[in-house]
């Protein structure tokens, strides 16, 4: 299991890195084999931040990210080695993806050169085949050939082959086909309920709600860096909790568009803010600020487990744990 | 002094600027359409694609050339090339192909062994440079951090020391410098831009998603480097040699031609300083500072080309289109 404990990620800014930027704030949430999670939010929530932490690509600030038990931020050598064996990533730009000056297949050397070494080049070709087979690419067709030769959803299935060749068990799914056209976007998506039902787990990174609720079991709603709520998909989906889910929701069937149009609507009123008088479902339950200890191990993490499963955030966080929106409903 | 010094400066970019309009790219190679489907490795590839760039094999050519002459020279002048062994001052003939100085030297002898400690200068200082500045600036932008902010402060304390200064200093307690010792000073004090571009380079293409992918490989940081990150830029790495390279040389004359250089042997700048020194402008002997400066140009000029070239055969974007 891949477990987040209260992630919070801080970027230096500015000039000689003089401002601090909460791009991640206490997060928490965990990841099983063979589950789809997606995780929401607009651009700039963190949304990418978090998975590059999961994948170790970027050390936390703050709380931990374990794998079955074991921080990752203390691994080392083999060990980080084998922990790549298991956790894998696919991002959102495939060209950025592939050395430009080397043909395509020069990914599957590199896993070739640090987990193969052993096994023969029939061997190595068979897997190979079998991996490019279940993501159904044709190995004659991307083999051999640069990647600007090749189109974005052929590279991004080149990555997710690669992820099969090793043993993957989580995959971070950063926005994968939000760079592609229409018609290989269904295959990709497709290929990833493969990989669930091959027993993946999968954190499915996106910023379009109907791709999240149509291929994942829970969902997660993130804001400036806060998960605002969390919970089975349908549950999420169907009773959302937090008026910020609210207003998603609600905006989507409308515009059925993607989120560039939701977020401008939404910023044209300098961002979404909580309506004057929005009872704060999170004050109410936890009414100290979530300082008591036992919230199903997420004590100070500013969620509230109203209903099994399904946590909620405050309203409009403050950075001292009280509920900015609270004044406004007392007013 | 004021004609030679000029003409190695501006007669560069008109040398650079000549083969650019040579159509380059031999075929632009549609895919597939080449007789030999077989994948090629990627260093025989851009041997392939090299041989078959007008602007590398000028480039190349020229700069063999003179390096043929640096090594076989010597085998049929041999003996002291400053021996007063000629009539004075007599312009080129069949006996004295670059004339004589008006001591009576042989000028081919002198240009042929000065040659030869160019390109030594050239490939030790400027070989010297690129290492330092290299492995600076890769550890540098790769790393970040602390060691970024360490490594920095070096360059820039190196950077503000005047090579010159140094020299100046250098000539003070060492009386005798051979052409190695020059070399080596300039190699030790040139390398800090270099270090700063690459570092930059590396910075820029470590945030690349292909380099988390690396990591994600479980790839070593020294290798991803190497491997990933260099080969990127190795057009650029290359300019970068050969920029140091071509500025040991163009360095290296300046500081011969102001009486800094080597206490010992010869080197084209030497051969300028000598020339002017005893007034060769003026008495018309233009066979004695003509062939040095002439050739320092030429050596930095093709370097220049030669470099333009390899960056269309290092990137293959640029090779289809
Ligand atoms: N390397 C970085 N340095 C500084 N700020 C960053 C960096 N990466 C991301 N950010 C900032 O952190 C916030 C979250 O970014 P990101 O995780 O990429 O969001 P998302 O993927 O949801 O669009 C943004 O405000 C972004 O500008
Ligand atoms: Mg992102």
């Amino acid at each position: 299991m891949l477990t987040l404990e209260r992630v919070s990620k801080t970027y230096k800014v500015g000039l000689f890195g003089g401002t601090d930027l909460a791009a991640v704030r206490d997060v928490s949430f965990s990841l099983q084999p063979g589950e789809v999670i997606s995780l929401i939010g607009e651009s700039g929530s963190g949304k990418s931040t978090i998975g590059k932490m999961i994948l170790r690509l970027l050390a936390v600030n703050g709380g931990a990210i374990t794998h079955d038990g074991t921080d990752i931020a203390t691994l080392r050598g083999s060990a980080l080695r084998s922990y790549y064996r298991t956790v894998q990533g696919v991002f959102q730009d495939p060209f950025s993806s592939f050395n430009p000056i080397f043909k395509a297949d020069h990914v599957f050397g590199l896993i070739r050169g640090v987990y193969f070494g052993s096994a023969s080049t029939a061997e190595w070709e068979r897997k190979l085949n079998d991996a490019l087979e279940a993501v159904t690419l044709d190995p004659g067709q991307v083999l051999h050939k640069y990647p600007h030769q090749l189109s974005g959803g052929q590279l991004q299935r080149l990555l997710i082959a690669r992820a099969l060749l090793l043993d993957t068990r989580y995959l971070v799914a950063d926005e994968i086909i939000s760079m592609l056209d229409a018609s290989t976007r269904i295959d990709v998506l497709n290929l990833l309920g493969d990989l669930k039902a091959r027993g993946l787990g999968i954190l499915f990174i996106t910023h379009d709600l109907s791709l999240g609720n149509y291929i994942s079991e829970r969902t997660v709603i993130l804001r400036r860096g806060r998960i605002v709520e969390m919970g089975a998909t349908a549950a999420v989906f169907g009773q959302p909790l937090h008026p910020y889910t609210r207003m998603l929701i609600a905006s989507v069937p409308r515009l059925h568009e993607k989120w560039g149009q939701i977020d401008a609507g939404v910023r044209a009123g300098s961002g979404w803010a909580p309506a004057p008088g929005e009872r704060c479902l999170f004050h109410a339950a936890v009414p100290d600020g979530g300082a008591a200890a036992d919230l199903a191990g997420l004590a100070g993490s500013g969620l509230a487990e109203l209903e099994a499963g399904h946590f909620v955030g405050c309203v409009a966080p403050t950075a001292d744990g009280t509920c900015g929106g609270r004044s406004a409903s007392a007013a | 002094m004021t004609t030679r010094a000029p003409s190695a400066g501006a007669q560069t970019p008109d040398v650079v600027q000549g083969p650019q309009g040579v159509p380059t790219v031999p075929g632009a190679v549609p895919v597939g359409g080449r007789p030999d489907p077989r994948p090629m490795s990627r260093r025989g590839e851009i041997l392939y694609f090299a041989l078959r760039t007008k602007k590398v094999i000028i480039g190349l050519t020229i700069i063999a050339v003179f390096l043929v002459l640096a090594l076989i020279g010597p085998i049929i002048r041999p003996g002291d090339p400053d021996a007063l062994i000629g009539p004075l001052g007599a312009s080129p003939s069949a006996d004295w192909w670059f004339g004589t100085t008006s001591f009576g030297q042989d000028i081919f002898a002198q240009f042929v062994y000065s040659l030869g400690s160019t390109f030594l200068v050239g490939a030790l200082g400027g070989g010297i440079a690129a290492i330092i500045g290299m492995t600076v600036g890769f550890v540098a932008g790769y790393r970040g951090g602390w060691i970024d902010e360490v490594l920095n402060m070096i360059t820039n304390v190196v950077l503000v020391i005047p090579t010159l200064a140094l020299l100046l200093v250098a000539a003070a307690y060492l009386s005798a410098r051979g052409v190695v010792v020059e070399a080596l000073f300039i190699g030790f004090t040139s390398w800090p831009w270099a270090a700063r571009a690459i570092r930059a380079q590396t910075f820029s293409l470590r945030s690349r998603e292909f380099v988390n992918l690396a990591r994600m490989s479980g790839v070593k940081g020294l290798r991803i480097v190497f491997g990933e990150i260099a080969p990127n830029m190795s057009s650029y790495l290359f300019l970068t040699f050969i920029l140091l390279f071509g500025g040991a040389i163009l360095i290296a004359a300046t500081l011969d031609f102001i009486g800094l250089g080597p206490t010992s042997g010869s080197s084209l700048g030497l051969m300028m300083y000598d020339a002017v020194a005893w007034s060769a402008l003026q008495l018309g002997l233009w066979w004695w500072f003509i062939p040095p400066g002439v050739a320092i140009t030429a050596i930095v000029g093709a370097l220049y080309i030669t470099n333009v070239g390899l960056d269309e055969v290092f990137n293959p974007k640029l090779r289809n289109t």
